[in-house]
């Protein structure tokens, strides 16, 4: 699903990632560790063409990134199977909850507002929200936000899912409720194994990388040094 | 700190200090003050073509003739024409020398000299204009200067009078079919419309008036002091010969040396009579000037508003050939006065596209807030968070989705005060479209002022007009902030 060769990218001189192989398979859920400014962000930025990148090549969901800049066109099919959930959230503030979830699946996809407000409602009562869909972001809690962001990037039915620290931005008490979301789509992708959503997770939490993860990698400067298989 | 208040004062120093003088002070002085308008142009004062900075005209010659005949130095004063007659008042000069005509209206209010200069008032129309007396102009567009004996018979007659302040622009405008004709002195109309091929001036003059000099009621000495000096000047012949100079001596100004003999004065005008109190008829015109303002002010920014947030797109997103264009659009509109984008606009291309004044008007000013309002947009659109068209770029919008979708909504928001503003601004610089002959709210009041001969009424009834209009849009501004900071 995920084929990374060769994949090096540097900003203004300074290499931040220094040749990176992997290949994840579908349906597979991989956490990447590594210390801040290791490339971890840089990587998953990447591969959804958030970032170009210098050298080597990607392939993710069947789409093949090159070097340089991406063709707009391209990359906005690639989205369309690639979801993100930023460390921010960035929900959109003048939108409702519902709607946050809706703008890509109706403004993309062109799916009628009916059946695309069903589903997200459906991807809503998911991550405990099917309450709030009316609200507004900034009527949510960090927790909230970072809920309605992952039904957001699962809405348009999407092959792969980046979660870049997804708990980092949260205050600890507010952090389980996400965790608790990620075993949630976790479950899910682990019961699909093999047709099922592939997930590149990058955090800082060990023990939630050790639950969840089938495979974690640590990136060393701008390298992974090592990869452990775990078995679930 | 203290070179700013030493330049204050440098700038006080060279404010023209009042005169507000009588003969004694101006024998004491031994000045002159004589006010005039520039822009009266060639042949009464205008500044020299050949030498910069000297000031010319026939009435130059007659106000220095008239200081050595009395013993003084002439001292000119720059002041706008149709405002004379309040600044002489105010004292800001001793004398108006600048085509003032002898009107029953006017000798209530000033003294005035004996007659230096006898004009008729000549018709400049079409070929092939229907137009030939002052009653067939009823109904019809007639073009001439503000405060003019031309206007009050206009009025009298029931013509829709187009109020200029320059003399070129009323017969550009006839030539080019916005005015059915142009009522003007023969001085103005044999210079700048007879000699235009696409015009025709009528052979007998409408009505025949004079040139007369206005001193303060309160100054008595001062009246019969210019009257005898001027008396001097047509005795000796030297009037005579400053006007021959000035090929302005024809059979008209034989009239001007029978003292005594009743000289023309044009029939008293009903509707121009002195009146101290606003009519309702006043007031009417007043709300339909504010009327006015409103709709050129709510149609240039309705122009403004879309224009200036896609010039904003396309100076943060565009590719670099197209911002190239936007960003010079945006410095030429805010580099340069907006009262010069609307002569420009209305007088310079008229040979390309002919616009209507409040056309124009709205043009005008839409095209010169658009600059403005597009740095608002940029300004709010730069103040997003980038991870707003990250993320909705992530969704796989495209970026012209990103921007409809996800960036304005955003960025309108956080603009909505500073448009506010703008906008209580643009309604009070809609004031400037009357250099192109509208007539809106600060314009009618002017006007209703030197008629009513009262600033004070009129002015205070402009003023609570405009507050009643921006005041709620203030409140809307600060609403709206208060609204989106808590958001």
């Amino acid at each position: 699903m995920i084929r990374i060769a060769g994949l090096r990218k540097g900003f203004a001189g300074t290499p931040v990632l220094n040749g990176v192989d992997a290949n994840v398979e579908e349906g597979k859920i991989v956490a990447l560790l590594g210390a801040s400014g290791s490339g971890k962000s840089t990587l998953l930025r990447c591969l959804n063409g958030l970032e170009t990148f210098d050298s080597g090549a990607l392939e993710v969901a069947g789409f093949k990134l090159a070097p340089g800049i991406h063709d707009a066109r391209l990359l906005q099919a690639l989205r369309g199977k690639v979801g993100m959930v930023f460390q921010e959230f960035h929900l959109f503030s003048h939108l409702s909850v519902l709607d946050n979830v809706t703008l890509a699946p109706r403004i993309v996809r062109g799916t009628p507002r009916g059946q695309a407000e069903a589903r997200a409602r459906e991807l809503l009562a998911q991550v405990g929200l099917a309450e709030r869909a009316d609200a507004m972001p900034r009527q949510l809690s960090g927790g909230q936000k970072q809920r309605v962001a992952i039904a957001r990037a699962l809405a348009q039915g999407v092959r792969v899912l980046l979660l870049d620290e997804p708990t980092s931005a949260l205050d600890p008490e507010l952090r389980e409720e996400v965790r608790e979301v990620l075993r949630r789509v976790a479950r899910g992708a682990h019961d699909n194994a093999g047709s099922g959503l592939t997930i590149l997770l990058v955090t800082h939490e060990h023990a939630l990388a050790r639950e969840l993860a089938d495979e974690i990698w640590t990136l060393e400067a701008g390298k992974i040094a090592h990869k452990t298989q775990r078995d679930r | 700190m203290r070179a700013w208040a030493l330049f204050c004062f440098a700038l006080l120093w060279f404010e023209p200090g009042i005169a507000l003088g009588d003969w004694a002070t101006v024998h004491a002085h031994a000045e002159l003050g004589w006010g005039g308008d520039l822009q009266g142009g060639e042949p009464y004062v205008y500044e020299s073509p050949t030498q910069p900075g000297v000031i010319v005209g026939f009435e130059v010659d007659i106000a220095e003739a008239l200081s050595r005949e009395l013993g003084v130095r002439a001292k000119f004063h720059q002041n706008d024409w149709s405002n004379l007659i309040p600044s002489l008042e105010r004292g800001d000069f001793d004398i108006i020398l600048n085509g003032l005509e002898d009107t029953p209206a006017r000798r209530t209010r000033l003294h005035l000299s004996r007659p230096y200069f006898v004009y008729g008032e000549t018709l400049a129309v079409r070929p092939g204009s229907t137009l030939h007396t002052l009653d067939d102009l009823s109904g019809h567009r007639i073009g001439t200067l503000n405060q003019t004996v031309a206007q009050e018979l206009l009025l009298a007659h029931h013509a829709e009078a187009v109020l200029y302040e320059g003399q070129q622009e009323p017969y550009l405008d006839l030539s080019h079919g916005r005015t059915d004709g142009v009522l003007l002195d023969h001085v103005i109309a044999d210079r700048y419309g007879c000699a235009l091929p696409e015009l025709r001036c009528l052979a007998q003059d409408l009505a025949r008036g004079t040139y007369v000099i206005g001193i303060r009621p309160s100054d008595g000495e001062l009246w019969t002091k210019v009257d005898g000096a001027l008396g001097h000047l047509i005795d000796s012949g030297e009037l005579r010969a400053i006007l021959e100079r000035w090929k302005l001596w024809e059979p008209r100004q034989d009239e001007l040396s029978a003292r005594g003999k009743v000289l023309p004065v044009p029939p008293a005008v009903p509707v121009a009579v002195v009146k101290q109190r606003l009519t309702a008829f006043q007031i009417g015109l007043f709300l339909q000037g504010a009327l006015l303002t409103i709709l050129i002010s709510v149609c240039a920014f309705g122009l403004a508003l879309p224009f200036g947030m896609t010039l904003a797109v396309v100076r943060s997103h565009a590719g670099p050939v197209a911002r190239f264009f936007a960003t010079a659009y945006v410095e030429l509109f805010r580099g340069t006065p907006v009262l010069l984008q609307l002569y420009v606009l209305y007088y310079g291309l008229s040979s390309f596209i002919r616009l209507g004044p409040i056309v124009a008007a709205i043009l005008g000013l839409g095209m010169n807030y658009a600059a403005y309002e597009a740095e608002v947009h940029r300004g709010a659109l730069a103040a997003l968070p980038r991870g707003q068209a990250e993320a909705a770029g992530s969704l796989g919008l495209s970026r012209l989705q990103v921007l409809w979708h996800v960036l304005l909504p955003q960025s309108v928001r956080i603009a909505l005060p500073a448009l506010t503003n703008d906008f209580v601004a643009l309604l009070k610089d809609s004031s400037l479209v009357s250099v192109i002959t509208v007539v809106e709210l600060t314009k009618r009041m002017t006007i209703v002022a030197v008629e009513a001969r009262d600033w004070v009424v009129p002015g205070l009834l402009c003023a609570s007009l405009y507050f009643a209009m921006s005041f709620p849009l203030s409140r809307l501004s600060l609403w709206l902030e208060r609204r989106y900071q808590s958001s």
